[in-house]
């Protein structure tokens, strides 16, 4: 009881952040609606009715982009017809699918916050991993059995996202160099090293001019969930969830995770109890770059299917939102992930169906954050009395000392 | 003017932090307000300075009854408030420092007169003997003079009663002798002053008619002339309380602790720990006393690991450790309260039974091959909780929601929670009240007696005094005298503590 208690106070103020998202995306919507705008002056209850109209079409659409539509599955399932069943539930699938690496990037990212390190190079670790990923599947090609493959290709990925996760963290442990000017420049270099690579006969797709790599889905694929027609959701999205729940135990119920945790809140006080401060950074950074290295890869070797330039897309940015969303608790994270990914995919069938653009969601997405991060403003909005500060609040706003 | 607080009551959700307080002050009279932590102190004064409003009482200044619905209309009445923690803009000199918010101004633009705001405030630290340079930047100064900034604050508001809120808990005893010499020139032209403090002997020096406070009422009233500090301590904590901690002759063993010739060297690679030699034995408690900065912190840094020598020997239990982590330090048995609990004792936005495990989390039952074992670890917190008398609601509660004193328990709990063959205590008792302090120095004599070695670092003479078997005093870097405790007076251990030599030594 306490702790469904404790959990409704935690998710409180993220759930009301994106309610309050919503209502000012609706007034957005309304005030961007020039037809029925323009009709106020004569026929203002026609206006008015035909404005909320919008705001209801558009966020159903919205809806039922994310999520499909019930009666429509219904009658698929009843038909028995696989092309129809996968039409009606291609929308949920297609939102798991962009959860999925969103899960794997928001755990990397909570893990580096819990530990006070501050992770701006999550695209840089997935496409590093992503790389790593693609070499081991082309290299492996026709030599073991694809499932072989597979595993090989999964492990090298997060070992190389790994890696690239380790050089800041050792950089700022050893030199005191600072994670976020690190992070950010091996984004960069990230991003030449795989056009680098994707120059190279090996990597790049025969006959292409532009830099995407061949088409790795005949040598090995990661295994489908559901076998229909145009469905991509595979077990990348069961891996993910499995290792929230490894990221969860690891953080909350082992020594390594109170290390971790203790080093992110207060850099002193662990050196004082005689852990090693160091050794937590490196490991938090190294462990959040597999992550997101495991992630890249699972793009690669499944939903995507080769190595693309934009491979990434942001999304080592998009999870430091997302983590923040969490509270940095990888429930929250799995959560935030399925919200991000439901928008995403909601929102392409919006702006088809509704004629309201898909930029309407980055602007919901950006006010979902903004109020994250301004608990105030949502408590004195909706008169949610002030209680403690959350400590994952606490751990990304003190500042880290160098060792 | 005359100060009279009546029957002020003032509730908060869960508890009655107020309860019908009546107190009064007289013109040009120091009014000491004594009480723990919590007894209502704070809540009192913020009523008197506006910034809460009473459920119920009048405060009435010279006869005429007030009712301060902000702080502006406190300081119109001339009521002037000197916070604990400072309200100073860092970057501005003590000029705009002091007039900030109630500047003179020329000019149809309203700009803002520099000049006569200097002049005043030069008048104004001349009249009190309030040594500041009014052109240095706030950050540019030490704590001290910072707290003189904030006098000259309420003075440049005409303020004629003076709240000071823990004036001496940033300050060292050379300073607070200085705050009281301004607080006595300050009443000699009839300035009245409330000092709120929980420390006895400041108390007893400065005021001239006391008020103790206990959970939110009035437990009685002194005169500093015949008080003395153990009925003033009963009335505050509301039953008998040991001052000077009650134990036997010191036991001593065999040594535990031997530093050998040690130099250590400070953040700015100056000699801190200049060639010192101590032992301490099993069965006793070795105090070193002296003035902040003259190395004790280096030398405890040193001996526990966290700071890398320059040369000499440090055994602990016979063995060598001066290249040691804090880790294998601790292995031996070593327990360390750090000088700074919030900063290095505790991690704040972790739990109580957390911070209960934080230097042992590592071993058994605790953990075993890196996985916590949750019921071990709240069982045992919850078992330090009650032997240590920790108020906090429960053990899942974050360190930073407790008392100092609370918190300063759980630091203690933990180092005792595992058997301790040396324990190094640096300002352990810093900042607690009376009650808090006699429970931590009762528990470090219970290690003594049962056989652990006890090296404590102080600041404060009364505390080396109670607890020392035996007292060094640390200057410039050096032990410049062990005393045996039956010998020890403030003055001779003040005298070494300023530098002078010391020829005869009790160990």
């Amino acid at each position: 009881m306490n702790r469904l208690r404790d959990l409704g106070r935690r998710a409180l103020v993220p759930a009301l952040s994106v309610i309050t998202a919503f209502i000012f995306g609706a007034v957005v919507i309304v005030l961007t609606d020039l037809e029925n705008l323009a009709r106020l002056p004569t026929d203002p209850v026609g206006a008015i009715l035909g404005a909320l109209g919008g705001v209801a079409r558009g966020y159903g659409a919205m809806l039922s982009g994310a999520f499909g539509d019930p009666a429509r599955v219904v009658t698929a399932l009843g038909s028995g017809n696989p092309r129809d069943i996968a039409a009606a539930i291609r929308p949920i699938t297609e939102t798991l699918v962009g959860a999925t690496p969103l899960i794997f990037a928001g755990l990397a990212i909570a893990i580096s916050f819990r530990a006070g390190m501050f992770n701006i190079g999550g695209d840089g670790q997935l496409m590093i991993g992503a790389l790593g990923a693609t070499i081991t599947v082309l290299a492996l090609s026709g030599q073991a059995p694809p499932l072989l493959i597979l595993l090989a290709g999964l492990a090298v990925g997060a070992l190389s996202g790994g890696m690239w996760g380790f050089i800041p963290g050792f950089l700022k442990a050893r030199t005191g160099a600072h994670e976020v000017i690190t992070t950010i420049m091996l984004n960069y270099v990230a991003v030449q090293v795989v056009f680098f690579a994707l120059r190279s006969t090996f990597l790049r797709a025969p006959g292409s001019t532009s830099p995407v790599s061949r088409n790795l889905t005949p040598i090995t694929d990661v295994p489908l969930l559901i076998t229909l027609p145009g469905i991509r959701l595979d077990l990348g999205f069961i891996v993910a969830l499995v290792m929230a729940a490894i990221v969860s135990w690891l953080l909350f119920r082992t020594t390594l995770g109170f290390e971790l945790r203790a080093a992110g809140f207060n850099l002193t006080a662990a050196r004082y109890a005689g852990m090693s401060a160091g050794g937590s950074m490196i490991l938090a950074m190294a462990l959040s770059g597999g992550l997101l290295g495991l992630g890249g890869s699972f793009m690669v070797l499944g939903t995507v299917g080769q190595l693309t330039l934009d491979l990434s897309g942001g999304i080592g940015f998009t999870a430091i939102a997302l983590a923040l969303l969490a509270s940095l608790r990888p429930s929250g994270v799995v959560l935030a992930a399925l919200l991000f990914g439901a928008l995403t995919t909601g929102g392409k069938l919006m702006g088809i169906q509704s004629g309201i653009p898909f930029d309407l969601l980055s602007f919901i997405m950006a006010l979902v954050i903004m109020f994250v991060a301004a608990p105030g403003l949502i408590r004195s909005i909706w008169r949610v009395p002030v209680s403690k500060p959350a400590p994952e609040v606490a751990a990304t706003t003190q500042p880290t000392g160098t060792v | 003017m005359q100060l009279e607080l009546r029957d002020i009551s003032k509730r908060f959700p869960g508890v009655l932090a107020n309860d019908k307080i009546s107190i009064s002050a007289d013109k040009g009279k120091v009014l000491g307000l004594l009480g723990e932590n919590g007894a209502g102190k704070t809540t009192l004064m913020n009523i008197l300075s506006g910034l809460y409003k009473p459920d119920s009482g009048e405060i009435v200044i010279d006869g005429k009854e007030h009712v301060f619905a902000d702080p502006a209309a406190a300081i119109r009445a001339g009521v002037g408030m000197v916070h604990q923690h400072f309200m100073l803009v860092p970057v501005f000199d003590v000029v705009e420092a002091v007039a900030l918010g109630a500047e003179p101004v020329t000019g149809p633009l309203g700009r803002f007169d520099r000049a006569i705001a200097r002049k005043r405030i030069v008048e104004l630290s001349t009249q009190y003997g309030l040594d500041v340079d009014p052109d240095a930047k706030i950050e540019s100064l030490p704590v001290g003079v910072r707290q003189r900034v904030e006098i000259l604050k309420a003075l440049y508001r005409k303020s004629d009663i003076l709240v000071l809120d823990e004036p001496s808990a940033v300050l060292t005893p050379q300073e607070t002798e200085e705050l009281f010499e301004i607080i006595r020139s300050l009443t000699a032209t009839g300035t009245t002053i409330i000092f709120i403090t929980h420390k006895l002997n400041e108390v007893l020096e400065v005021a001239d008619q006391i008020v103790v406070l206990r959970r939110g009422r009035v437990a009685g009233t002194a005169d500093p002339k015949t008080a003395t500090r153990q009925e003033l301590a009963n009335m505050m904590v509301g039953r008998d309380v040991e001052l000077i901690v009650a134990k036997g002759p010191a036991n001593p063993g065999d040594v535990v602790l031997s530093v050998h010739d040690l130099r250590v060297r400070d953040d700015r690679l100056d000699m801190a720990v200049d060639g010192v030699d101590l032992e301490v034995r099993a069965g006793e408690i070795v105090a070193i006393a002296g003035v902040q900065g003259n190395g004790q912190t280096e030398l405890v840094e040193a001996i526990v690991g966290l700071r890398t020598i320059d040369s000499g020997e440090i055994t602990i239990g016979g063995h060598h450790t001066e290249n040691a982590s804090p880790r294998e330090i601790s292995d031996l048995g070593v327990a360390h309260i750090p000088e700074d609990r919030g900063r290095d004792g505790l991690i704040n936005y972790m739990s109580v039974a957390e911070n209960y495990i934080l230097d042992t989390y590592h071993r058994e039952p605790y953990s075993r091959r890196g996985v916590l074992n949750l019921e071990a670890v709240n069982e045992r917190a919850a078992q330090g909780v009650k032997d240590f008398d920790i108020r906090t609601p429960s053990i899942h509660t974050l360190a930073t929601a407790l008392s100092g004193g609370n918190q300063q328990k759980v630091v203690v709990a933990r180092e005792f929670s595992v058997p301790v063959q040396l324990a190094i205590a640096a300002q352990p008792t810093r900042g607690l009240d009376v009650g808090s302090i006699e429970y931590i120095h009762r528990r470090l004599v219970e290690q003594r007696d049962g056989g652990a070695a006890i090296l404590i670092v102080s600041t404060e003479l009364d505390e080396v005094i109670a607890v020392g078997d035996r007292i060094a005093v640390m200057y410039d870097g050096r032990i410049v005298g062990i005393l045996a405790g039956a010998e020890a007076t403030h003055e001779n251990i003040g005298l070494l503590m300023g530098g002078a030599s010391h020829t005869e030594s009790a160990a």
